[in-house]
């Protein structure tokens, strides 16, 4: 399966093994989606669980919360991360805070699903990665996935969970991985391992890395796109380096981390997302506080520029082989 | 800049009818006669009665009689309940608002003037309809009998705290009372209330949701948000708008008050919108059971528009002298909840001032018992509060790595404040 693939069958699992599971979002119900992740559904499972929404962020986000409340597990889809801005105050202020303000009388089992991240030409607004927006917020958890296995069943293990959860779906690696070579043709998800997607109810838990590549002198911290971005330069440099997904922002695993860090003794973390204030500090932050004493070189981030996404000079924005490449030289030459 | 054979544009700022200092003027409000608003059957197109979004649904009349076709025909009984009720609210609220000025918490929030709007409500719905409240609605808990003392717990942040000591006073949270999570944040609730109402619908369940924002509030863009899917799913939702005439310091007018009424905007969505008396528990009363049998006969939304008056500051932090007129309240024309309820009952022959006052007194003396239960229990600050480490649940159902180091911080914290062991509060 492709990662829209694995999504769609992940909704249909849990939509078949509880009744509560109730898909709404604009575009998602007849139609199937912009990205046809929610494909067939409605068919499946009729419009009272699998519905079309006015446009309003907000509202989708509110109703599900309101939803939620009532007893039943709704998965809002915010048709990029673009938007989901409107919804914040939602996000932040209810959802994110219901089960701490009523002291457990309102839980809110919520999953928004939404597709982030560049690499497709997508210009300022739809090429965005709010991640760090998300995981500054007490109450939510924020999952990225990288892989059409890792998708499903961290999709799966999001809607089961009893807590908020933003699921960011790197749309680049949609339909295959993506290396960080614009100039080359796209593979497709068929020849990566990870596209061999177990049928049925499997779920990878929340808040666990994967160590996807093991080695001695680096360890390299990424999630979604950038997981194959940096597996890639790793390969072509040769450096033998850790490669972690980390799949679950928060809560993260800080135990993955922080092992691997004390053996390699030098990290890169890379994501898309602007620099400034993004996740890269808090992990930065983290392994500096956590790790000091077996460091051999300072933490590196290679992120997105502090600019809004642009169009024409993507591939002169997107953190890609070469800035990796040089970071990696850095941290290797200290 | 501009063309000089243009008159120049101007930019029009609303300004209250009076400021502190001057008379109190209310004369540019149309108050219609109690019993002449018509009363549709609750499953009529919406489109036949946008008359309603601009008149004014009363019952009781200036002598005390209750008139006309909303009249909801209520026993003496249910009646001398709902006043007691009210009466309870308003007690209250008057020993709450002592004991923030003596210090025993932070902070309250009266309801004075508006006690109809939650009563007259919570005697209409059924208990478990689910009320998504804003934080003037307190009246919907005593109307369903919910314990004084729990909800003082949760104005004392004390040991007795169901909340933990979370939330600023009065942001109740009652699951049992179908009373959901107040939240600081305007009109989150309104679309919440929606989706509840969706859920239901789409559970085949018999149970309507009902919100309550104030005019002000209406403003906010969820507003909108709640009122598009609302009519778009037909979700059996009763969506109140309590138009108290200020919003802090803004009047009506910084919410589109002067050019239409807010029950008006249930029109523009093709929704059922009633502009009502909200003075008047018997209109709040009729129209709340109106809205709720056409919500639960899949006839879809409501939107109810209560006309009131915020007799009080907007909280134990405001100062209304600063920014009204001092005789607004005496001026006002729909007069005062209680008295016109109580007028009613007496112009029946169901009630007497002498039972009256023993029932004021009654209900001081049952609140001050309340009070002195809770405060068993503690007063803000005064170190009965909830354990130290409870602060870290509820984050998230299961207390992750980061917050499990957090609490170890905090109380290593205390006990560099407290260092003797049994020393402090814990």
């Amino acid at each position: 399966m492709n990662m829209i693939e694995a999504i769609n069958d992940a909704l249909s699992v849990a939509m078949e093994r509880d009744g509560d599971v109730t898909v709404l979002g604009e575009d998602v119900g007849y139609f199937g989606g912009v990205f046809r992740a929610t494909a067939g559904l409605q068919k499946k499972y009729g419009k009272t669980r699998v519905f079309d929404t006015p446009i309003t962020e907000c509202g989708i986000v509110g109703v599900a919360v309101g939803m939620a409340a009532y007893g039943l597990r709704p998965v809002p889809e915010i048709q990029f991360a673009d938007y989901i801005y409107p919804a914040l105050d939602q996000l932040v202020s209810e959802a994110a805070r219901l089960r701490y303000r009523s002291a457990g009388e309102f839980p809110m089992p919520i999953t928004v699903r939404s597709p982030f991240g560049g690499g497709i030409f997508g210009g300022q607004t739809h090429s965005q990665s709010p991640e760090a927006i998300f995981t500054h917020v007490c109450g939510l958890k924020t999952v990225i996935p990288s892989t059409p296995y890792d998708a499903k069943g961290l999709l799966l293990a999001a809607i089961e969970d009893n807590d908020p959860v933003i699921f960011f779906e790197p749309k680049r690696i949609y339909n295959g991985p993506f290396d960080g070579h614009y100039d080359r043709p796209v593979q497709p998800w068929a020849k990566h391992p990870a596209s061999l997607v177990p049928s049925g109810h499997y779920t990878i838990p929340l808040g666990k890395a994967a160590l996807v590549r093991e080695g001695q002198d680096l360890t390299l911290l990424a999630y979604g796109t950038m997981v194959h971005v940096a597996l890639s330069v790793v390969e072509e440099l040769g450096v033998d380096a850790d490669v972690v997904d980390l799949r679950t922002l928060m809560p993260l695993d800080i135990e993955t981390i922080e092992a691997s860090v004390r053996k390699t003794g030098r990290c890169l973390v890379i994501h898309e997302a602007t620099r400034t204030g993004g996740f890269g500090a808090e992990l930065s932050a983290l392994v500096q506080e956590r790790c000091f004493y077996h460091l051999e070189a300072p933490v590196e981030r290679v992120t997105g520029f502090d600019t809004p996404y642009p169009h024409s000079l993507e591939w002169a924005y997107f953190p890609g082989p070469i800035r990796i490449g040089m970071a990696i030289e850095k941290v290797m030459k200290d | 800049m501009s063309r000089s054979n243009l008159p120049p544009l101007r930019l029009h700022v609303p300004e209250p009818p009076a400021r502190p200092g001057e008379e109190a003027d209310f004369s540019h409000i149309d108050i219609l006669p109690a019993g002449v608003t018509p009363r549709p059957d609750s499953a009529a197109d919406s489109a036949t009665m946008r008359d309603l979004a601009y008149g004014l649904v009363r019952v009781l009349d200036d002598e005390g009689n209750a008139v006309g076709p909303w009249n909801p025909r209520l026993s003496p009984d249910v009646l001398r309940r709902m006043l007691r009720a009210m009466v309870l609210t308003r007690a209250f609220d008057d020993r709450m608002f002592r004991a923030q000025r003596q210090g025993k918490t932070s902070f309250y929030m009266k309801s004075l003037g508006e006690e109809a709007v939650s009563i007259g409500a919570a005697f209409a719905l059924q208990r478990d309809d689910m009320c998504f409240p804003s934080y003037r609605q307190q009246g919907i808990l005593i109307g369903r009998d919910w314990d004084l003392v729990d909800m003082m717990n949760q104005i004392y942040s004390n040991r007795g705290d169901r909340l933990k000591g979370r939330q600023l006073p009065i942001m109740y949270s009652a699951k049992d009372a179908s009373f959901f999570s107040i939240s600081g944040n305007l009109t989150t609730q309104v679309p919440q209330a929606v989706g509840w109402a969706m859920a239901s619908a789409a559970r085949g369940d018999t149970r309507i949701a009902a919100s309550w924002c104030g005019e002000g509030s209406t403003a906010e863009g969820d507003f909108h948000a709640a009122l598009t899917f609302a009519t778009v799913y037909r979700a059996p939702v009763v969506l109140n708008v309590v138009n108290n005439q200020w919003a802090i310091s803004s009047f009506a007018g910084f919410a589109g008050a002067e050019s239409t009424t807010f029950a008006a905007r249930a029109v523009g969505y093709g929704i059922a919108g009633l502009r009502i008396d909200g003075n008047d528990a018997l209109a709040v009363y009729a129209a709340t059971a109106w809205a709720a049998e056409r919500a639960r006969t899949n006839h879809g939304p409501t939107l109810i528009e209560h006309f009131t008056y915020r007799a009080e500051g907007h909280s134990t932090s405001d100062d209304p002298s600063a920014y009204r007129s001092s005789d607004e309240r005496s001026k006002w024309p729909l007069g005062d909840p209680v008295a016109r309820l109580k007028a009613h009952l007496i112009a029946i022959g169901e009630w007497d001032e002498a039972r009256h006052a023993a029932q004021d007194l009654e209900l001081a003396e049952q609140v001050k018992a309340a009070a002195k239960e809770a405060e068993k229990n503690g007063i803000l600050g005064h170190g009965m509060h909830q354990p130290f480490a409870t602060m870290f649940e509820d984050v998230f159902e299961e207390m992750p790595w980061h917050l499990n180091e957090q609490s170890a911080q905090m109380m290593s914290e205390r006990m560099r404040k407290w260092p003797k062991p049994g020393e402090g509060p814990r």
